[in-house]
C-alpha cells in the first residue's frame, strides 16, 4: 500500500459562521484521478482552495507525501509548487503574451533561465495545440484557448497533482471538448488529478473515483460505475435524478 | 443634438445679457467727479475755507481714514497699534491729520497689503503709510505726498556670514542675497549690488527673516530703521553689515504718504507734511521715534 | 414594404446603384450629422460674435485692456517669464520620480497583510492622513523654513531641496491613495493564480499586481500630475525666483497685470498638452476593455 499523494483527515473549514468543510476524509492515491460533484455550496471548490493552501483550514491534517503541510505558520510557496491548480474563470495574466504567462512560473519559482523557460513553454503550447497563438494576449483567445493555456500554465510548474476546479463551467458547450481533451491526455500521462466538474458523462469516463459532497462532507464515494450507476445514498439519488432532469447527464 | 443647440442660444443671451447690465455701473461716478473737479477752481479764490474744502473730500464724511501694513512692524508702529500713535509712522499720521482738520474719533485706521496698496484702482483710504518709497514708476498708479522721511538701505547677516566686514559692493558680490518682492531694497539688490549668485523674493519681510534664520541666504536688505530693529532685537547672532547711503547707485528712500491716483485730497495732505516739516514738528518726531536707529557702518561702491 | 426593407430597394434606398448604397440608418445619421454641424458651427459663429463685439464696448474695457492686455509689456514680460518657467519645469522634473517612488512605497506598505509589519501599515496610514489633511502651502512653509533651520551647511538648507521635500511628501500622499486604488482594483483572483504557481507574495506584486494596477491609474496619476505642474509654482513663497515669482515682480515694475496674463498663457502651453494627453490615455484604456458606447 502506497503512501497516498494527498491525504485529508478530518479537514473543517468555516467562513464566519458558515460551515463548509466539515469533516472531511480523503486519500489520493499517485495518478489517481477522483472527481468531486455536489450541489453548488457542497464544498467542492473550497476543498481544492484548501489542499493547495490558498485557504488555510480550521482543523484537521492535510498530509502531502505523508507530511503534513496544514500545519499553521508553514510556508506554504514551495509546496504550491509543486501542486498545480487550473481555475473556472482561467486566471491568465492579461498583460502578459500566451508564452509568457506559461514561462513566468518557472521563471521566477524555479529561477529557469528566459530562454529555457520559453523553450518548455513552446513545446507545452504545441502539445495543446496552441502553438499559433503563442504570441498573443489572453483577451484575444477564446475561452476554450484561454482554459488551455492556462493548464500549460500549470504543467510548466511540474506539479506532482493537479487540481481542477470546474473548468469547463465558464466555457461555451462547444470549447468544452477541447479542454476536457487535455485532461484525458494527463490522466493518460499519469498524472494525480482532483477535478471537481459538473461534467457527469466525463467523470463517469475518466475517474477512478468519484467522491459526492453535501454539506461539507464526502457523503459517498465510490467507482463510477457505482456512484452513476448504483448510488447508495438517498441524497445522492436526489443529486443525480436532478442532473439527468436537466439533460446534463 | 437639441441640447447642444440650446445651450450655444442659452450661452449667446447670457452673453448679451451680461454685456447690456455692465452699462450700470460708471453712472454713479460722473456726478462725484463733477463735483469734485469744481473744488480746485475755488482754492484760488478762497484761502482756509477752499483749503478745508479740499481736505474734507474724504472717502468717508467727517472722517480721515489712514491706512498701514498688517502686522505694522516697529519702530514704525508699536505694538501694531497705530490708533495710539506710539511709533514713528503712527505718529507722523496723526499729526498729519490733526494738520488737516482731523483728531480724535474722527481719525479711523485700516489695513492693507504692500503690495496691494500700488497697485492702480479705487482705495478704501484716504492716504496709506508703510514705508513706500516714492519712485516714478508708483508715481504712474498712485500719488504721492511730498517726503515725510528718508532712509538708507541696510545689509543684516547672520555673524560669521560672507558679508561681514564689507565695506564696498565690490565685496558683496558673492554673497547670497534675499528681500522682500517689489521693494526698492530687492531692487536694490538686483539693480545696483548685482550679485553672482540669484537673489530670493519673499512676500514680506518675515520670509526674508526666515531665510536668515534657517541659513538659506547669507543676507537680507532691509530700509536702515527696519534693518536696525531686525538685527537688535529679532534675530540672535545677527548685525547690520553697513547701510548704502544716497550717493550709492542713487537710490535713496524716501517715503511719502501714499494715496490714490489724482485723489483730491493730495494738495491737502502735501501742504499739511509741508507745514509740520517747516515749523520743526515732524524733525522732533523723527527724533524721538528714530534716534537710535540710525548707526551703522556705511558701504561705498 | 418588407421585400423592399429587405432587398434595399424603394423609398428606403439612397441610389440605384447596389456598389454605393447606404443602409436607412446611414442615410438618417448622415443627415443628422450635417445638420449638428451646421449647427454648432453656427452657434459659435454667434457666440464669437457676441463676445468680439459686444465685450470692447464694455464702458470700462479699456481700461481692462491696458491693465491686463497690454502688448508692449508682454513682449517684455515673455522672455523673462519664460526663463524663470525653466525653473518650475526643473523642479517638476526631479520631484515626480520621487513622488512615484514614495507613493508606490506607502501603496505597498498600506498593501501588506503580514502582522509583523504592522507599525509599517499604520506608519503609511499616518502619514497620508496628515499630508493628505494639511494644505500644500502649509507644508511648503513648515518644511521649507522649519527643516533647514536645522542644518548648518548651505548646502542642505537650499530651499530648493526642502521645497521640493515638501511637494514630494503632499504629493505622494495623494497619488500613493490612487495607486492603492489600483492594486485594489486588481481582481483577488489574480492573486490566487499567481499563488498558485508558487509564486511568493512579493512575486505576485511585482509580477502580477503591479503591472496591472499601474495601466489602469494611468489616467488620475495624469490629473495628479497637470495639478502639480501647477503647485510647484508654491516653491516660490520661501525665496526662489520661478515664474509666478517673477510675473508678481514685473506687475510691481510695470504696475500692470499683463505679466500674469503672460505666464498664464505659458502655463496652458503645458498644462493643455498633458491634459489632452491624459483624455487620451483614458479613452485608450476605455477602448481596451471592450465596452461598446450605448448612445
Amino acid at each position: 500500500m502506497t503512501t497516498p499523494k494527498l491525504s485529508m483527515r478530518a479537514v473543517r473549514k468555516s467562513f464566519g459562521t458558515n460551515t463548509v468543510l466539515d469533516g472531511i476524509d480523503l486519500d489520493v492515491a499517485p495518478g489517481e484521478v477522483i472527481t468531486l460533484i455536489g450541489a453548488s455550496g457542497s464544498g467542492k471548490s473550497t476543498l481544492l482552495r484548501c489542499s493547495n493552501l490558498l485557504e488555510p483550514i480550521d482543523d484537521g491534517a492535510i498530509l502531502f507525501d505523508g507530511d503534513d503541510i496544514a500545519e499553521p505558520g508553514l510556508d506554504a510557496d514551495p509546496i504550491r509548487r509543486r501542486i498545480g491548480m487550473v481555475f473556472q474563470s482561467f486566471n491568465l495574466f492579461p498583460h502578459m503574451s500566451v508564452t509568457k504567462n506559461v514561462a513566468i512560473g518557472p521563471r521566477k519559482v524555479l529561477g529557469v533561465d528566459k530562454a529555457t523557460a520559453n523553450a518548455t513553454a513552446v513545446e507545452l503550447l504545441a502539445r495543446l495545440g496552441l502553438t499559433d497563438r503563442a504570441d498573443a494576449y489572453p483577451d484575444q483567445l477564446s475561452g476554450g484557448q484561454q482554459q488551455r493555456v492556462a493548464i500549460a500554465r500549470s504543467l510548466a510548474m511540474g506539479p506532482e497533482v493537479m487540481l481542477l476546479d470546474e473548468i469547463t463551467s465558464a466555457l461555451d458547450p462547444e470549447l468544452v471538448g477541447e479542454v476536457l481533451d487535455v485532461v484525458r491526455d494527463l490522466k493518460a500521462d499519469g498524472m494525480t488529478m482532483l477535478f471537481a466538474t459538473h461534467e457527469m458523462a466525463f467523470a463517469r469516463e475518466i475517474s477512478d473515483r468519484v467522491c459526492f459532497l453535501h454539506k461539507g462532507r464526502i457523503l459517498e464515494q465510490g467507482p463510477p460505475e457505482q456512484i452513476f450507476g448504483d448510488p447508495q445514498e438517498q441524497r445522492t439519488r436526489e443529486f443525480l435524478q436532478r442532473v439527468i432532469d436537466s439533460g446534463r447527464l | 443634438m437639441r441640447s447642444t443647440k440650446l445651450i450655444a442660444v442659452a450661452a449667446a443671451a447670457t452673453l448679451v445679457l451680461a454685456a447690456c447690465g455692465s452699462d450700470d455701473a460708471p453712472s454713479g461716478a460722473p456726478t462725484s467727479e463733477a463735483a469734485e473737479a469744481e473744488t480746485p477752481a475755488d482754492t484760488e479764490s478762497q484761502t482756509t475755507e477752499a483749503a478745508s474744502d479740499a481736505c474734507s473730500n474724504t472717502i468717508e464724511d467727517g472722517v480721515l481714514t489712514i491706512a498701514t501694513g498688517n502686522p505694522a512692524f516697529f519702530p514704525w508702529v508699536i505694538d501694531d497699534a497705530p490708533e495710539s500713535g506710539q511709533g514713528f509712522e503712527a505718529a507722523v499720521a496723526l499729526a498729519v491729520g490733526t494738520q488737516m482738520g482731523y483728531s480724535g474719533d474722527a481719525v479711523t485706521w485700516v489695513r492693507t497689503d504692500f503690495d496691494a496698496a500700488i497697485q492702480p484702482g479705487a482705495k478704501d483710504f484716504d492716504f496709506n503709510l508703510q514705508q513706500f518709497t516714492i519712485t516714478d514708476e508708483r508715481k504712474a498708479t498712485v500719488d504721492f505726498s511730498v517726503p515725510y522721511y528718508t532712509a538708507n538701505q541696510a545689509i543684516v547677516a547672520l555673524n560669521g556670514s560672507s558679508a561681514e566686514g564689507a565695506t564696498s559692493i565690490a565685496d558683496l558680490k558673492d554673497v547670497k542675497f534675499g528681500a522682500q518682492a517689489g521693494t526698492t531694497s530687492f531692487a536694490f539688490i538686483t539693480d545696483v549690488i548685482q550679485p553672482t549668485q540669484d537673489v530670493f523674493a519673499y512676500d514680506d519681510n518675515v520670509g526674508a527673516k526666515a531665510a536668515l534664520e534657517a541659513n538659506q541666504i547669507d543676507a537680507a536688505v532691509f530700509d536702515l530703521p527696519t534693518a536696525l530693529y531686525v538685527s537688535g532685537v529679532e534675530i540672535d547672532g545677527s548685525s547690520v553689515v553697513g547701510q548704502f547711503p544716497a550717493a550709492t547707485g542713487g537710490t535713496t528712500d524716501e517715503f511719502g504718504l501714499l494715496l490714490e491716483k489724482d485723489s483730491p485730497l493730495t494738495p491737502c495732505v502735501n501742504a499739511a507734511v509741508q507745514a509740520l516739516t517747516d515749523s520743526g514738528e515732524l524733525a522732533a518726531i523723527t527724533n524721538e521715534w528714530l534716534s537710535e536707529f540710525t548707526g551703522a557702518p556705511v558701504i561705498s561702491e | 414594404m418588407m421585400q423592399e426593407l429587405r432587398t434595399g430597394s424603394g423609398p428606403f434606398r439612397n441610389s440605384l446603384n447596389p456598389m454605393d448604397s447606404q443602409t436607412r440608418r446611414e442615410a438618417y445619421e448622415q443627415r443628422q450629422r450635417r445638420r449638428s454641424i451646421g449647427i454648432a458651427s453656427a452657434s459659435t459663429a454667434v457666440v464669437i460674435a457676441t463676445i468680439v463685439v459686444l465685450v470692447p464696448r464694455a464702458p470700462r474695457w479699456d481700461r481692462v485692456r491696458k491693465s491686463f492686455f497690454d502688448g508692449d509689456i508682454f513682449t517684455d514680460s515673455f522672455p523673462r517669464l519664460l526663463e524663470a518657467f525653466w525653473l518650475d519645469v526643473k523642479i517638476f522634473a526631479w520631484s515626480v520620480p520621487l513622488i512615484f517612488a514614495l507613493s508606490l512605497a506607502i501603496a505597498i506598505s498600506r498593501n501588506t497583510r503580514s502582522p509583523a509589519l504592522f507599525p509599517l501599515r499604520a506608519a503609511a496610514v499616518i502619514y497620508t492622513d496628515v499630508f493628505r489633511g494639511i494644505p500644500v502651502i502649509l507644508t511648503i512653509f513648515l518644511v521649507g523654513f522649519g527643516v533647514p533651520g536645522l542644518f548648518e551647511s548651505r548646502a542642505w538648507s537650499n530651499p530648493l531641496i526642502w521645497g521640493s521635500a515638501a511637494l514630494i511628501l503632499s504629493y505622494s500622499a495623494y497619488v500613493s491613495e490612487e495607486i492603492r486604488a489600483g492594486i485594489e482594483g486588481v481582481h483577488e483572483s489574480q492573486r490566487a493564480a499567481a499563488r498558485s504557481l508558487g509564486m511568493t507574495s512579493a512575486q505576485t506584486m511585482i509580477s502580477v499586481v503591479l503591472p496591472q494596477a499601474l495601466r489602469r491609474i494611468v489616467p488620475p496619476m495624469m490629473n495628479s500630475l497637470v495639478s502639480l505642474q501647477k503647485d510647484v509654482a508654491l516653491v516660490s513663497l520661501i525665496g526662489p525666483v520661478e515664474i509666478l515669482r517673477q510675473a508678481g515682480l514685473d506687475k510691481s515694475k510695470f504696475a500692470n497685470f499683463t505679466p500674469y496674463v503672460a505666464a498664464a498663457v505659458i502655463f496652458l502651453m503645458v498644462t493643455i498638452p498633458c491634459t489632452r494627453l491624459a483624455d487620451y490615455l483614458l479613452n485608450r484604456e476605455r477602448r481596451r476593455t471592450g465596452a461598446t458606447a450605448v448612445s
